[in-house]
């Protein structure tokens, strides 16, 4: 990892408390670390236009759910790198395995936008995309268990020979549940090649991190047999870093790694939540010195990667994508009523269908 | 003519089944070395290896989540949950995952998954040992349940679990892993279907694992009264062969369902609404529950006061022919 440096202003986030993230660009926008991290200028502008267009997607969103298009949306301002930069890391045969709040690592594996938020229309559960071919997993909800689906895709990898890795993601949340556990034990046993790829938000919908766990989630790794690391979720560069690092270890067939990305969840929980209940405004907004968007933009431009021509492009180009998803989420209908039948069973029995044939009449 | 036990011919459609199709695999807590605590892997890592067959840590949600990730990637697990009450740990996986997913990727992704679960009482088992977790699962969209109740079915029905598309549950009755039973090794009957293990005309016995052999026992006592009782072995719980209980209940008018499981929403209360539903009127009279009790699977030495015994069976179905 590059060198980390500790230059956050003292209001940083209560959670990042304790280790310091390895950090390549601080909050300022300034390098810290090496920036070479192995990306062309063109991957580079490409992480920027992801963050931009993945938040006004979410701005559309939430948008769209007030408007009554879809129904309880979960946002991710503030987590843009964390997602994106993990996401660029993964090669093209790597499977993420995502919670309910990975829509900017979706558009990073190429999801269709209008397929994946078909489930936050609720047209379907999981989501109607081809997760073997966007090799992109069901939305998950219930917490933590889609890491124990990651390590068994990885050991499926294993006993194939292949040289492709899991990604499971989770929140600060997850680590309190039984199947990070049981998932990261399986990890470490069977020297898994995956990423445990942890975002600390501070948030559980209204628990904080400090009422969640005691300890600093990173450091558990070592009590699984692999190696752990906290990054500064926030730095898009440090993230793909990290992430990079560990898939390359997984691929040289030295197992996992925990990653805990500190990143801070700038909305509420979900368009269901009322965030003033639990929290105070002032730490939110001091929350926003950490934009990732703005970090990275100001280091792209200052090294000459970019200039303010592609940061409008970008910009534009959100806005326009933004529409187009709204258009393509207005269109999309509730499926057919006997959907709810056609793939509950491979092999429907006689009773079964005969219960569709019910409902259908 | 060959002796086996359910013990023996599991594990020979384990074998067989590893042998058929090389993306099977097999895992669980001591199923490897070991060969399980009921040996029905007995061997099965010596002769396929501990990549095909292996051992796993106590980690039950761990075992059938690891499950899900690999049909993913294009493997067909048996896993075993070494007994009935430690089966619950895995249970979000089983119902959020394991029966949905097919369902939620739109038929993209099978859940091709068999989950072995050693279940039922009558060993004199510990706390935890007895239990029975039919109706968990079977309440389950998306799962099949099956319950073999001897040697030779036990053998058909895991190997059409394993090959089936869709997740099956295979709850194996503890009491019968080493009962004997004579007779070759076949396919025979999918899943979804009964069978007729005896015939009668008086009154139709149903019943499923352990319970089967009680149940013959019962008619055997019935007949030496006059009563002539037809016994039934549902052999699958989900999904229930209807045909099987519909003509049952037109030819014999009465029905007792016998299990080990507490009465409550019971596999009994299914059977009695759908011989309801579906023969209403041939039923001479109330269809007849004979159970385990509403309360805890209890110690051994009450074992049997709570298990159905043939006593209550016989006089349950005497109170139906006398209706």
């Amino acid at each position: 990892m590059a060198a980390s440096a500790p230059d956050h202003p003292a209001e940083r986030p209560a959670h990042w408390a304790g280790s310091e993230p390895a950090r390549i660009l601080a909050p300022d926008g300034t390098a810290v670390g090496d920036t070479a991290v192995g990306l062309e200028p063109e991957d580079l502008r490409a992480l920027l236009r992801w963050m931009v267009l993945a938040r006004r997607l979410d701005q559309e969103c939430i948008a769209l759910q007030r408007q009554g298009q879809l129904t309880v949306y979960p946002g991710f301002e503030g987590q843009e790198a964390a997602q994106v930069g993990s996401a660029t890391a993964l090669g093209a045969t790597d499977f993420v395995w995502p919670t309910f709040r990975e829509l900017a690592a979706a558009l990073v594996r190429s999801v269709d936008p209008v397929q994946y938020l078909q489930y936050h229309r609720g047209t379907w559960h999981g989501g109607p995309y081809d997760p073997r071919a966007t090799r992109f997993g069901p939305i998950c909800i219930p917490i933590a268990t889609q890491i124990v689906h990651a390590a068994g895709y990885a050991l499926g990898q294993q006993l194939d020979g292949t040289d492709a890795a899991s990604i499971a993601y989770f929140g600060d949340g997850a680590t309190s549940e039984g199947d990070f556990h049981e998932a990261a034990n399986l990890a470490g046993v069977w020297r898994l090649p995956m990423v445990l790829f942890c975002q600390n938000n501070g948030w559980a919908i209204s628990v904080p991190t400090a009422k969640q766990t005691a300890g600093e989630i990173w450091r558990r790794a070592e009590g699984y047999g692999f190696p752990g690391v906290r990054v500064d979720g926030n730095d898009v560069l440090a993230v793909y870093a990290a992430t990079r690092e560990a898939l390359d270890r997984a691929r040289r067939g030295e197992g996992a790694t925990l990653i805990e990305a500190m990143t801070y969840r700038i909305g509420a929980h979900s368009t269901a939540d009322d965030a003033g209940r639990y929290r105070a405004d002032p730490e939110v907004e001091a929350a926003r010195a950490f934009d990732p968007i703005a970090r990275f933009r100001t280091w792209l431009l200052a090294a000459g990667h970019a200039d303010e021509e592609y940061v409008a492009a970008c910009e534009r180009e959100a806005e326009a994508f933004a529409l187009e998803v709204r258009e393509g989420v207005i269109a999309t209908a509730a499926p057919p009523a006997e959907w709810q039948f056609d793939w509950v069973y491979a092999a429907p029995p006689a009773t079964f269908e005969r219960m569709r044939g019910e409902a259908l009449a | 003519m060959t002796t086996w036990t359910l013990s023996g011919a599991l594990n020979r459609a384990l074998h067989d089944s590893l042998t058929a199709d090389d993306r099977v695999l097999v895992f669980g807590e001591d199923v490897g070395v070991s060969g399980g605590v009921f040996r029905v892997t007995d061997g099965l890592q010596t002769a396929f290896g501990d990549r095909r067959v292996f051992d796993t840590p106590i980690s039950e949600a761990g075992i059938v989540g690891t499950a899900v990730g690999l049909c993913f990637a294009g493997w067909r697990p048996v896993v075993e949950l070494q007994f009935d009450a430690f089966s619950y740990p895995a249970l979000e996986q089983v119902i959020d995952h394991v029966a949905k997913m097919h369902m939620r990727t739109r038929g993209r992704v099978g859940m091709p998954i068999t989950i072995r679960i050693p279940s039922f009482g009558g060993i004199k088992g510990k706390e935890h040992h007895g239990e029975s977790p039919e109706t968990y699962y079977a309440h389950t969209a998306g799962l099949k349940v099956v319950v073999p109740s001897s040697a030779l079915d036990g053998y058909t029905l895991l190997r059409h679990a394993i090959a089936d598309p869709d997740p099956v549950i295979v709850l194996e009755p503890k009491a019968r892993y080493w009962a004997k039973e004579d007779g070759e090794l076949a396919d025979g009957a999918g899943i979804g279907a009964g069978r007729i293990l005896r015939d009668g005309t008086d009154v139709t016995l149903v019943s499923y694992g352990s319970m089967v052999a009680r149940a013959r026992e019962a008619a055997d006592a019935l007949a030496e009264k006059g009563v002539e009782a037809r016994v039934v072995d549902l052999r699958c719980l989900s999904p229930l062969d209807d045909e099987l209980l519909q003509r049952c209940a037109e030819e014999t008018g009465r029905i007792v369902v016998i299990h080990e499981a507490p009465r409550h929403v019971g596999v009994g209360a299914e059977v009695a609404a759908r011989v309801m539903e579906l023969a209403f009127d041939s039923l001479a009279a109330p269809v007849q529950r004979v159970t385990g009790w509403d309360a805890p699977y209890p110690p051994a030495s009450l074992e049997d006061g709570y298990l159905p015994s043939v006593e209550r069976i016989v006089a349950a179905a005497q109170r139906t022919v006398a209706y």
